[in-house]
């Protein structure tokens, strides 16, 4: 839904274009709010009333504004943003304009331009050419053009389709008590369909899927060509390779559910072989590394990014220790994506959800109910929570997939 | 008024314009010194003569050329380029003649007394093909009276004078249907008795009459019928042949610009 402000004036009532205006929104399948109305007392004086016009789209919107228009309509003086150079680098303008996920627009010039990779607790640069790209603190450059206030920045909510959509079925409330098969098989359906209409899927995961044994029904997915970029952490990387060179994830056999001899530090010889060779990719070239999910992105050339964390063991060559170069790194492999997974994993889940547009559509998998939850309360929206066993949730995903 | 000088069809810029079907040059200036010699010597009305000018044919029907109250001329812009080399010269005429020139904005397009006619104290102000809405309020401003937009929606009633024609206090010829529903309900509530003509009388220009008192000037194509009609309300129609400016979309009312408020 869009909207714009406009302003009818003169003698309006008397000469019913003031009706004419509403009947005639009504009858393009606009809506339309009266935010105010002045009329005149004496039959001299003008009357005024400002309206806000609402359509589906920008486009239908036009046409409404442009008939409008030839009934007089103004649209509101709709300011241009007011930019302001940045005063250092990494430091917005005290006012800058903090953005949102939902989609944007700028007024640069007297045009709307949509404000490019829009995310969440950024700011706005606008180039020299108009175009408006969010930009987060780390990019920000000294002299940077910056729009401060929230005069002509536009933001449009997202609209609930009117015919019923696959993603449909999301976006109720988290619950641990739902069927969660058929949310699966709707899922799997979406999935079909991001891959037809030759999108990407994100999959965001956390070292539960190793932990609970998902791993090979991860493995699964991106060899089938259902995964096209994976984020994850050390943890993830390191008991997937864990497992795949000793069986073990954190000790534990996977084939038994019991407790390796000595199994406490297979992790750790894990990244010791992995770090012996330089890196993932190097050690599958030298075929150290021969079955698993990190395997797997290497030889189907899905890209992945390692964000390191503080509480790390080694880490693994690949892992970004830098967060602010994780995340432009993981901002760059977001191009693209419209369906993001997020599996057993929460500080990666919540720092994805933050880089996220509102229009990508997001599917959470957690057993912990809170973890679903406090996604939701950031501001991720188009999404749905299953409170699920990470294991349970992949195993019915690939069967759905056929995979 | 302005001589027919240099009148012919240079371009076409409204349904009745043909480029095939040019005026008679001696049969228009015929006509048009008939329907001068009405209204100077039957009417003994004192008539303003703008000079004709080359280039710019259609200077003849000065109803266009702005909208008078008292000594000022609120100057049009016409919305076709064509027509727009007739501002400068209407302008120096006017401000010789000692008038004050209010300029609308050029963003909006106003052609004169073509689409904004006063009935009593109310004008009633035609837009969509040639004025534009917004113009309204101004002219309310600058008039300090009630203006009231209504859309026309028949392109070859593309003038509020083609299709609205103020007689008195009570009383307008109108065809409804050059109106949309709109401004049908407003001038059935502005006008007490609004007369209605036909079609076919609406093609001849009925509606494009110049109205004196109880004369009513008018191209002589009207149907006996409203002749009768007109005559029952107490009008005189004075029947003038304009069929060679008829050519061009206009008739006796686009002929002329009132200079002064009628008696």
């Amino acid at each position: 839904m869009t909207s714009e402000v406009i302003r009818v004036s003169g003698h309006i009532i008397d000469s019913l274009i003031l009706p004419k205006i509403l009947d005639e929104i009504m009858d393009l399948n606009g809506t339309f709010e009266i935010l105010h109305i002045a009329i005149g007392t004496r039959k001299t004086d003008p009357s005024q009333a400002r309206l806000r016009v609402s359509a589906a789209s920008a486009r239908h919107l036009e046409q409404i504004l442009q008939r409008l228009s030839r009934l007089g309509a103004v649209r509101e003086a709709a300011q241009d943003a007011r930019l302001r150079r940045a005063p250092r680098d990494g430091v917005f303008p005290a006012d800058f304009y903090s953005t949102t996920n939902l989609p944007t627009d700028v007024r640069v010039r007297g045009r709307w331009r949509t404000v490019e990779r829009i995310e969440m607790d950024c700011g706005i640069v606008v180039a020299a050419s108009g175009r408006a790209r969010c930009t987060p603190f780390a990019d920000v450059r000294k002299g940077d053009r910056v729009v401060c206030g929230a005069d002509g920045v536009r933001v449009s909510p997202l609209e609930r389709g009117r015919s019923p959509q696959v993603f449909q079925f999301m976006g109720s409330a988290v619950s641990s008590e739902k069927p969660k098969l058929q949310l699966i098989y709707r899922l799997a359906e979406e999935m079909r369909a991001v891959r037809r209409a030759r999108r990407k899927i994100l999959v965001v995961a956390g070292p539960a899927v190793i932990h609970t044994a998902g791993g090979p029904y991860l493995e699964r997915l991106i060899r089938a060509g259902f995964v096209n970029v994976l984020f994850a952490g050390n943890g993830l990387a390191t008991h997937d390779i864990e497992s795949a060179l000793f069986g073990t994830s954190l000790g534990v056999r996977l084939d038994h559910g019991v407790a390796a001899q000595d199994g406490h530090d297979h992790h750790m010889r894990a990244i010791n072989a992995i770090r012996a060779c330089g890196g993932i990719r190097q050690a599958v070239r030298r075929r150290v590394l021969r079955r698993g999910i990190m395997h797997a992105c290497v030889v189907r050339r899905v890209p992945f990014v390692l964000g390191g964390s503080v509480r790390d063991d080694g880490p693994l060559p690949d892992v970004v220790t830098d967060t602010l170069e994780a995340q432009t790194l993981m901002r760059r492999r977001l191009h693209g994506v419209a369906l993001a997974l997020m599996v057993g994993s929460t500080l990666h889940a919540i720092a994805t959800g933050n880089l996220l547009p509102a229009t990508v559509r997001t599917v959470c998998v957690d057993i912990n109910p809170a973890v679903v939850t406090k996604l939701a309360d950031r501001g991720t929206f188009q999404g749905i929570g299953i409170v699920s066993d990470a294991e349970a949730f992949l195993r019915e995903l690939c069967r759905a997939l056929r995979v | 008024m302005c001589r027919p000088t240099h009148y012919a069809i240079s371009y076409e810029i409204n349904p009745w314009m043909s480029l095939a079907r040019q005026a008679h040059p001696a049969r228009a200036r015929a006509q048009w010194q008939r329907l001068h010699d009405v209204l100077a010597r039957a009417l003994r009305l004192r008539i303003r003569l703008l000079p004709p000018s080359p280039g710019v044919p259609d200077l003849v029907f000065t109803a266009n050329a702005g909208l008078v109250a008292g000594r000022t001329l609120i100057r049009s812009n016409f919305r076709y380029p064509q027509r727009q080399r007739e501002q400068p010269l209407v302008e120096r005429y006017f401000r010789k003649a000692g008038y004050r020139i209010v300029r609308l904005p050029a963003r909006y397009d106003f052609e004169g007394e073509g689409d904004a006619l006063w009935f009593g104290r109310t004008l009633v102000f035609g837009f969509r093909f040639r004025s534009d809405e917004p113009v309204h309020e101004l002219l309310a401003s600058h008039l300090g009276a009630r203006v009231l937009p209504v859309e026309l929606a028949d392109r070859r009633f593309y003038h509020l004078d083609t299709c609205f024609c103020p007689l008195d206090e009570r009383s307008a010829l109108w065809y409804p249907r050059a109106f949309d529903r709109y401004g049908r309900r407003v001038i059935e509530h502005v006008v007490p008795n609004p007369i209605a003509v036909s079609q076919a009388d609406a093609l001849q220009f009925a509606c494009n009459a110049i109205v004196l008192g109880r004369a009513v000037v008018a191209h002589a194509g009207l149907s006996p019928g409203l002749r009768r009609r007109l005559a029952r309300r107490g009008f005189t129609v004075y029947p003038v042949d304009l069929s060679e400016f008829l050519k061009a979309g206009g008739a006796a009312k686009c002929l002329v610009l009132r200079l002064s408020p009628p008696p």
